[in-house]
């Protein structure tokens, strides 16, 4: 009985240390590096000056997923930037349905503004129409409605551009390097979302201008572990290989690590969407990664500051209209080591 | 234990038929493994003319098949017990995010590799106590434990990529020991205990009955609560086993990793031969079915196929190992039953 009583002492003892231990264990530093606007001074832009308070709602989906969450912190962080703007976030959720019921929700509260990324446009555009309706200008953000009447804004990456800028770089640099007949391979994201065949459509426009193609394609799904197995595989499938292109640099931290278990280094590799990992090592110019291809969650910073000025009624100071545009599509950039000092404030 | 009531030759001549068994299936699955192989070579004889290549090939398979082998291995345990474990993809994610926050990495090697076991065996202990003590049917009890831990990980992660700054971690996955890639040894090793453990002990003379007859296990003396409750510990330490492997393959751990490894490794485990319902099952079989995806998918690769068919083929492979499992069974009750 005492023995018992002294194992699970023992036992229970070691439980409550390994629980203390790992709760220890969970802190996370955050790491602060929103991209925000800081063009708010004044007496610099007569926009910025403190007006009319707008309150803004906001709604995105919480996936799992850095660039998501830099969209979510970016757009916190640039509200935060101005005195007179009210940031009122709700969750959207798991999946579309329970966006809508978010959004519902969210213009019962009537904010002047809704700023919104829909997890999927098509399935969200009735959403879209009922704040307008309501008398609630939606601003879109990345994931486009398919009614032109659901959005008053509507400010989104280049999918297209971002394939075809991949496309240009891989095939400049091989035209400089004199190769004819390049063995090119292409590491996508999930690959039914439609944003990963227009990218995957824009690269190979690119490259077809050229007369070049892509010789092997393995989508992963936006997570490193998925990257790491795509990657592997396709370095299994070209045992020699000239360039290639990964959609998304989340991703390709496993694309990376593939490529060093491998232990290959005879092509050169584009990445995606722009994250401070990948332009850091692009600046260091020690890996593979030669360069990437913009899709900045910066656009949540924007978005958010135009939608102030639509609540405030304000236009954009360079342009001669009295209001802010209808749409707005922003440029897919290349960062290569040349640049990658002046993009390093736009990595997420 | 319990088979000591039937009489020695009966219990052998049944021991007998259940070897054969299982040999005859293994050598069903050495069979599509082969076939596998043949239509490769025949598809890419350009590539498998290269003897460097082939030797690289079949231990990049086997490497892509560590982290979901060693799952498996947990899983035919359960399965064998007559439960399920729905949770793995999320246990996985749960220890990889745990191991790697900065918090942790502070600790080292030997703290992320504790942090990832310790994790992986509690979020198993949890699922145990609500299934054998909450009398939870598994399918929801892991069901919910798969949307909980993913929701916590993503929560300790901040649904960032936490990347890995610890050299040791990450050169498990790049470094060989005698030519063999280091992550396949941990599978040959978990392979080679789940295969003593289920066949040559105590433990895995229980978990076969208690997932096979649980009264009559009962009335035995097996105390099947208890029993239950390490079998879902046992997965969960498995998992934890795979965070660190899959952790160093992509030198990060992040909320969403591990995707749907439940079904990779449910599917590996029955067509290694496994019975759904539980009370039998072999741990060589469940490897050969790790094996067979990881085959196919290379296959693909190396064709430049679409994932769409892949995952089509993988589909159909698991109906047909189910369907022919079937009707084995049926036809070896009937053989019983004349």
């Amino acid at each position: 009985m005492s023995a018992l009583s002294r194992r699970r002492v023992l036992f229970g003892g070691a439980a409550v240390g390994a629980g203390a231990l790992l709760t220890a264990c969970t802190s996370n530093t955050p790491e602060n590096n929103a991209q925000v606007n800081t063009n708010t001074d004044a007496s610099a832009n007569p926009n910025a000056a403190p007006g009319q308070k707008v309150t803004i709602g906001f709604s995105a989906p919480a996936a799992d997923h850095g660039w998501l969450a830099a969209i979510t912190n970016n757009a916190k962080a640039q509200a935060a930037a101005y005195t007179d703007v009210e940031f009122k976030p709700v969750e959207a959720g798991a999946d579309a349905a329970a966006q809508r019921a978010a959004v519902s929700t969210l213009i019962s509260q009537k904010p002047t503004v809704i700023v919104m990324l829909p997890h999927d446009g098509k399935e969200l555009n009735a959403a879209g129409l009922e704040a307008m309706k309501a008398g609630i200008p939606v601003i879109n953000l990345d994931r486009a409605f398919p009614s032109m009447a659901a959005y008053r804004l509507q400010i989104k990456g280049d999918n297209f551009g971002m394939g075809l800028a991949a496309g240009n770089y891989i095939v400049e640099q091989l035209k400089a390097k004199g190769v004819s007949n390049p063995v090119i391979g292409e590491i996508p994201g999930i690959d039914s979302l439609e944003l990963t065949q227009e990218r995957s459509l824009g690269f190979k426009t690119a490259l077809e201008a050229n007369g070049f193609k892509v010789a092997n394609r393995r989508p992963a799904e936006f997570t490193a572990d998925s990257g790491q197995a795509a990657a592997t595989a396709l370095l299994q499938a070209l045992p020699k290989m000239d360039a290639l292109w990964n959609h998304d640099d989340d991703q390709g931290i496993g694309v990376l690590a593939a490529i060093k278990q491998a232990n290959r280094s005879e092509f050169f590799m584009v990445g995606g969407a722009g994250s401070k990992a990948a332009i850091d090592a692009i600046k260091a110019d020690n890996s593979v990664l030669k360069a990437t291809v913009t899709y900045s969650p910066s656009m949540a910073s924007s978005a958010i500051s135009l939608a102030r000025l639509i609540g405030q009624g304000k236009g954009l100071s360079e342009l001669v209209e009295l209001q802010v545009p209808k749409e707005i599509t922003l440029a897919s950039e290349t960062i290569t080591k040349d640049n990658a000092s002046q993009y390093a404030k736009l990595g997420f | 234990m319990i088979t000591e009531t039937a009489p020695p030759e009966v219990q052998k001549r049944a021991q007998r038929r259940r070897f054969d068994d299982n040999v005859i299936r293994n050598l069903g699955l050495v069979g599509v493994l082969v076939l596998l192989i043949v239509v490769g070579i025949i598809t890419k004889p350009d590539l498998y003319s290269d003897p460097t290549w082939v030797k690289n090939n079949f231990l990049t398979i086997l490497q892509q098949a560590s982290a979901i082998g060693v799952v498996t291995v947990g899983m035919t345990f359960v399965i064998i017990g007559g439960g399920i474990d729905l949770s793995v993809g999320a246990i996985i994610a749960l220890s990889g995010v745990w191991a790697t926050t900065l918090a942790t990495q502070s600790y080292g090697a030997a703290g992320m590799i504790f942090t990832a076991l310790v994790v992986g065996i509690c979020v198993g202990l949890v699922n145990g106590v609500l299934i054998s003590y909450g009398k939870l049917v598994p399918f929801i009890a892991t069901l919910a434990m798969l949307v909980a831990a993913r929701g916590l990980a993503a929560q300790i992660s901040g649904k960032q990529t936490q990347v890995s700054a610890n050299t040791f971690i990450n050169d498990l996955a790049a470094n060989k020991l005698l030519g063999i890639p280091l992550l396949v040894w941990i599978l040959g090793l978990v392979v080679a205990a789940g295969w003593v453990l289920l066949n040559r002990t105590t433990f895995g003379r229980r978990t076969v009955a208690v997932g096979g007859n649980p009264e009559a296990a009962r009335l035995a003396g097996i105390n099947i609560k208890r029993h239950t409750l390490l079998l879902y510990a046992l997965s969960g330490l498995c998992c934890g086993i795979a965070a660190i492997m899959l952790t160093s393959q992509a030198t990060s751990a992040q909320a969403a990793m591990a995707n749907l490894y439940e079904l990779d490794a449910i599917a590996a485990a029955i067509i290694g031969g496994t019975l759904l319902s539980g009370g039998r099952g072999t741990i060589i079989g469940a490897l050969f079915g790790v094996l067979v995806f990881s085959t196919i998918t290379n296959l693909f690769a190396i064709n430049n196929l679409s994932t769409e068919v892949q995952n089509m083929v993988k589909g159909g492979i698991i109906v047909l190992a189910v369907l022919i499992q079937q009707f084995r069974y049926r036809s070896l009750t009937q053989l019983l039953k004349r």
